[in-house]
């Protein structure tokens, strides 16, 4: 404990010890980058004090291991920190206004583009960001696609995404002839096919799910359709889409009955009473199994696994994730210590530390975290490992703000995979009616 | 005389400063909100930033956009369909209650349970209820051989339009029927004595003399009931959120989508606006429709 302690105080000095000090430390394991980067550290405001809006916990773990970094960040600095929380669709919002009124929390931890909605409202953090991507392996491509959106300047800090893997059952698969979970849509969708032949079914959410429905984009991209080009013209309604909606199409039949009708929770609940086979969440039905008093969600634990989405057509991983940014405000009164404050989170001893307490539910945006120890104590924690760096933004491959924020909120993507995987409308029918309805979001 | 005294003495300006609470009140927590509604129709604002006057836009593009069009045809049947249903129940319901039956209290406190307990609550018991793997309906039908396999309540459009409507209907009906059975109580015996001397049936007495004296009451009960069904969003929300394919979404539900996790505030307050017009028609139509009608029947109004 001293030996930490220790470290600690050198860090604070922010010169040359730094390094020597976190070699000591357990940090040095996991980031051995470490060594030969020079510190950088802000020197806090005096007096400053520090509001923090942030998602609240998915899993118990998360909360607890960031509140734990939060004290330590207090005890060292001496800046007080008070965080809120509330539920990752309120931030928006709360977000929104707080960057346009010019009060609230100094900063805000939120989802997808929404630093995107008022890049000039957030304080530039391209020194911080320079720093920790040296530092720790590099920006996997998406967090510089959310925050960096011109290439040069860093409107807010990566935090990683809560990532959504394909979670199966290994005796259902292997009973359907499957010893290994397929890799690409071929497989996936003969491996659906077998299962309902064989009774137990998969399913994925098609309802207004706001989480849960993100498979659709996968679907779509998979097969090289996209919303949006690179300049952001709607080109939703394209040959790549039609094939990724006749494939739909195939799916769907083999999807117990009632996905049309699923919400977020609907395929959690069905997938631990043992009702499906295969479904798309996050690490949460394992985490909740696993860690349950009941036998039977225990045996269910054990049976389970996850795998990362099959590869389609266009050859790479296409797959969509919660993304979670972290955004200083720049009318806060305290940039330097907001500075350090997500500097010092960010740090190894501390990401390390919230990254296992959340029990792999949150997957890290810079490369060097890839070797914590959470994604292979357990193997079957490894595929959410990868979830950041397949990360794709749900208005790919265009520019994010209102038009990729307002088209996803309308479930245009998740609406046409569902108006053609049930047949009530064509392949062609459904990418036209998403092509008029994304051009209005993208202003035609 | 001081102005104190004066003004204690003057029954105008006491009477307006007694107002002023209600008034404030007004003015600040319902006639501001509706007035700036109103007016971010007319605007392109975003969720936090002040737009800027866009004049019809937001109410031309609604018009012709799917999903619009879409949610107002469910808005229509989903208020017809319940409403209908809620007033048939409604009445017979009143009418059972309204006769002297053994614990008639109690009888009637139990039918205003629904109406009591919170929307969000009775939603989440019938989300359970119309789950697609765990519907207890659905288990019994096939615990009793009735059907084979469980019943999409929410995954087929029709199938959600109708359950959403019952779960409507369901919360709604003691709402109907108490305020029926309360104009009941109003109808004087004699006018029942008196036809039944004269040798009126039961359906005449109710044709004649029921149906006339409440009809006031109707009018102003079906109009509340009419209003809330309309601009329903709780219900919706957490059944469906306005699925599957869109079947659900009701206007209000609409409105907030757009509004809030859109963050297209400008569109969302065009469409909540856009309500206005039928809801005024439905007050018109259920309120004078039915007025008339009581006037005609000899009633003293």
């Amino acid at each position: 404990m001293t030996k930490e302690h220790f470290d600690r105080r050198r860090f604070l000095e922010g010169t040359a010890g730094v390094a020597a000090g976190t070699a000591l430390s357990g940090a040095s394991v996991w980031a051995p980058a470490v060594h030969a980067q020079s510190a950088l550290s802000f020197k806090p405001e005096p007096g400053a004090k520090l509001r923090v809006l942030r998602w609240s916990r998915f899993v118990q773990g998360d909360i607890d291991a960031y509140m734990a970094n939060v004290k330590r960040f207090t005890e060292k600095t001496g800046v007080e920190v008070r965080v809120d929380n509330e539920g990752w669709e309120d931030v928006r919002p709360k977000a929104a206004v707080a960057a346009n009124t010019g009060a609230g929390p100094d900063i805000i931890l939120s989802t997808n583009d929404d630093a995107n909605l008022y890049p000039e409202k957030l304080l530039d953090v391209t020194d911080l960001c320079d720093y920790l991507g040296k530092k720790y392996g590099g920006w996997y491509p998406a967090g510089e696609a959310y925050l960096k959106p011109d290439g040069k300047r860093w409107i807010g800090v990566p935090l990683g995404c809560a990532g959504a893997m394909m979670v199966y059952r290994e005796s259902m698969i292997k009973a359907a002839g499957f010893d290994t979970f397929p890799k690409d849509t071929d497989g996936f969708l003969r491996m659906f096919k077998a299962l309902k032949d064989k009774g137990t079914p998969g399913g994925m959410a098609l309802g207004n799910a706001t989480g849960d429905s993100g498979w659709t984009h996968w679907l779509m991209w998979a097969f090289g359709g996209s919303i949006v080009d690179a300049n952001n013209r709607v080109v939703i309604d394209s040959i790549e889409t039609y094939r990724a909606l006749e494939y739909a199409r195939e799916l769907y039949p083999t999807f117990v009955p009632g996905t049309l009708s699923w919400l977020d929770p609907n395929n959690n609940k069905a997938f631990l009473d043992g009702q499906i086979s295969v479904t798309n969440n996050g690490i949460s039905i394992y985490y909740a199994a696993k860690n349950s008093p009941d036998p039977k969600l225990k045996e269910i634990a054990a049976d389970m696994n996850h795998a990362t989405f099959p590869v389609g057509p266009v050859g790479k991983p296409t797959e969509y994730h919660l993304f979670f940014n972290q955004m200083i405000m720049k009318y806060t009164k305290y940039p330097q210590a907001a500075k350090e404050f997500l500097r010092f989170m960010m740090e190894a001893d501390q990401f390390n530390a919230w990254i296992a307490g959340g029990g792999g539910y949150v997957s890290q945006p810079l490369r060097a975290y890839a070797s914590n120890p959470i994604w292979t104590s357990d193997p079957k924690n490894t595929p959410y490992r990868d979830a950041f760096a397949n990360l794709r933004p749900a208005g790919y491959a265009g520019k994010l703000g209102y038009a990729s924020a307002g088209a996803l909120a309308d479930f245009i993507v998740a609406n046409m995979v569902a108006e053609a995987a049930s047949g009530s409308k064509s392949p062609k029918e459904a990418a036209e009616r998403a092509q008029k309805r994304a051009e209005r979001y993208y202003k035609v | 005389m001081t102005l104190l005294e004066r003004l204690q003495n003057s029954r105008n300006a006491l009477g307006l400063l007694f107002m002023l609470p209600a008034a404030v009140l007004l003015l600040l927590f319902l006639t501001y909100p509706l007035g700036l509604g109103t007016w971010l129709g007319f605007t392109d604002a975003k969720i936090g930033r002040a737009g800027e006057w866009v004049g019809l836009d937001n109410f031309s593009f609604l018009i012709g956009d799917s999903v619009t069009q879409l949610a107002l045809f469910n808005t229509l049947i989903y208020t017809f369909v319940a409403s209908v249903i809620k007033f048939a129940l409604g009445l017979w319901l009143a009418l059972l209650l309204n006769r002297n039956l053994p614990y008639k209290s109690f009888f009637r406190a139990v039918v205003l349970l629904p109406w009591i307990v919170p929307t969000a609550l009775s939603a989440i018991a019938f989300w359970w209820i119309y789950d697609a793997q765990f519907s207890v309906i659905s288990w019994v039908l096939t615990r009793l051989g009735l059907i084979s396999s469980y019943i999409d309540f929410l995954g087929e459009p029709w199938h959600a339009r109708l359950s959403t409507i019952a779960a409507n209907v369901w919360r709604g009906v003691p709402f109907v029927a108490i305020s029926l059975l309360a104009g009941l109580q109003t109808i004087s015996p004699s006018f029942y004595e008196a036809s039944a001397i004269d040798g009126a049936t039961a359906w005449q007495q109710f044709r004649h003399v029921t149906l006339p004296l409440l009809s006031p009451i109707i009018a102003v009960v079906m109009t509340f009931s009419v209003l809330f069904t309309f601009t329903d969003f709780q219900l919706i929300y957490v059944l469906t959120r306005g699925g599957p394919l869109n079947a659900t979404h009701l206007m209000a539900t609409l409105a907030f989508q757009r509004a809030i996790p859109g963050g297209a505030l400008g569109e969302g307050a065009a469409l909540a606006t856009l309500m206005v017009p039928f809801l005024l028609a439905a007050i018109m139509f259920s309120y004078f429709g039915l007025q008339r009608q009581a006037w005609q029947q000899g009633s003293d109004r």
